[in-house]
């Protein structure tokens, strides 16, 4: 039942990416979404496929269970299907989370607005809607006329300096699948370059390895 | 959520940790017989009495909890092996050596409910935690020397060691890269003029922390 995940990358990765099964997949997935700052792309294909599973399995204890299978076999396949479960619902938490805690910022720019799926996009925009009619409501309006804004400070501020903004520049724990080379610092200032072997771990600042991670080639521990 | 709004907690909690780890596969002997399990994570089985074969780590003690298997410790938990690394443990004072990732858990488990099928368990129980404590101790000394970096590489430690410095590294580099940070763009614009103090005042070459 273990399906195999999309084709691609160089023939090395060929035979890691079609033995990956969904399990590992969202695991991996869990893994880099938790220890992220921002919010990560939504796999929805993966979702997709692993919620088929699932269903897939209940089903089969369903009718194991009615046929009066042997119920040691039938428990494991219930504690198999528990841990999907679990790993698919913490996934789904943890975006949630990180969506609520920056609802504003997540609306407000488009690259993370990208990352949502469609029904996140959804709840995003209700509970910012909600939020700001809530403080409206209560605070705001009661200000004085400048101060009435629930994204900026107060009406000469340039920028939505209200908005909390994910901290991409804190440190993660990462480990590299291939040899991948990375410059530390930004454009234009001095190009010191770190170099991770395959199952290196190194403690390092997110902003660096972010590329890498959405391209696969590093994950966070 | 563990870690996500009180820093000073770990990232993950010990369960979850330990979660992650159950994937890791292990060898048992079955000792009934069994067809074969299609289950969304892969396919295991078959099992045949006295074959052993590899499972992961939750199936194998969910079998060993029902009287349905015995364990077959794994290579590196042997005595001899444990005391060699426990050897070069001390020798060392900054590196690391070489156990799989999740050591911690896997022992762990096997202690609390396969202890009858480890040789010498008692040897090895005690083999593993002064390995514990002496890595941990390894790294608390190690976290004192760390300078301002943006990388920092720490080979060998694993999952369960991880997850408990995390949050305290976490917060000292972010302290030091915060408190480099300004000084460099300072620098930028006076570099022309500064030449002698640039070197201390960009941010350092990360170190190789072993």
């Amino acid at each position: 039942m273990a399906s195999n995940s999309e084709v691609g990358g160089s023939s090395a990765d060929y035979e890691t990416m079609m033995s990956t099964s969904d399990v590992e997949l969202l695991k991996r997935a869990w893994r880099n979404e938790k220890a992220a700052p921002e919010i990560l792309q939504y796999e929805g294909a993966l979702v997709e496929r692993a919620k088929e599973q699932i269903e897939l399995v209940e089903e089969t204890i369903e009718d194991y269970v009615e046929n009066g299978k042997d119920p040691l076999v039938v428990s494991l396949y219930q504690m198999d299907l528990d841990r999907t479960q679990f790993l698919l619902r913490s996934y789904l938490r943890v975006r949630l989370l990180k969506i609520e805690k920056f609802m504003f910022h997540n609306l407000k720019s488009e690259e993370a607005e990208r990352r949502l799926s469609e029904q996140e996009r959804v709840f995003a925009t209700k509970c910012a809607d909600d939020l700001a009619k809530h403080f409206e409501e209560t605070v705001l309006l009661k200000l004085p006329q400048n101060y009435q804004s629930v994204l900026k400070q107060s009406a000469i501020s340039e920028v939505d300096d209200m908005v909390p903004q994910p901290h991409l520049e804190t440190f993660v724990v990462c480990r590299s699948n291939n040899f991948v080379s990375l410059n530390l610092y930004e454009e234009g200032e001095s190009p010191e370059t770190v170099e991770m072997e395959r199952g290196d771990l190194y403690f390092i600042r997110y902003k660096i390895v972010k590329g890498a991670i959405e391209s696969g080639q590093i994950d966070l521990i | 959520m563990a870690g996500q709004t009180d820093p000073h907690i770990s990232l993950f909690s010990p369960q979850e940790v330990e979660f992650m780890a159950e994937d890791e596969l292990v060898e048992i002997v079955p000792n009934m017989n069994m067809e074969q399990l299609n289950f969304i994570s892969g396919d295991f089985g078959r099992f045949i009495p006295q074959i052993p074969t590899k499972v992961p780590l939750w199936l194998a003690v969910a079998l060993k909890r029902r009287g349905k298997c015995s364990f077959r410790p794994p290579g590196w938990m042997s005595v001899d092996n444990l005391t060699q690394i426990l050897e070069a443990e001390r020798e060392s004072q900054s590196t690391f050596q070489a156990l799989p990732f999740s050591y911690v858990e896997i022992a762990r488990l096997l202690f609390d409910h396969a202890h009858d099928d480890i040789p010498d368990k008692y040897m090895v129980r005690s083999l593993v935690e002064d390995i514990r404590d002496v890595r941990l101790h390894k790294l608390e000394t190690n976290l004192g020397s760390f300078q301002g970096t943006s990388a920092v590489k720490i080979s060998n430690v694993s999952a369960m060691e991880v997850n408990i410095v995390r949050p305290f590294v976490r917060r000292a580099l972010e302290a030091f890269y915060k408190h480099d940070k300004p000084e460099a763009d300072v620098d930028r614009d006076t570099r022309s003029s500064r030449q002698q103090r640039e070197a201390n005042n960009e941010p350092r070459r990360p170190l190789r922390q072993r």
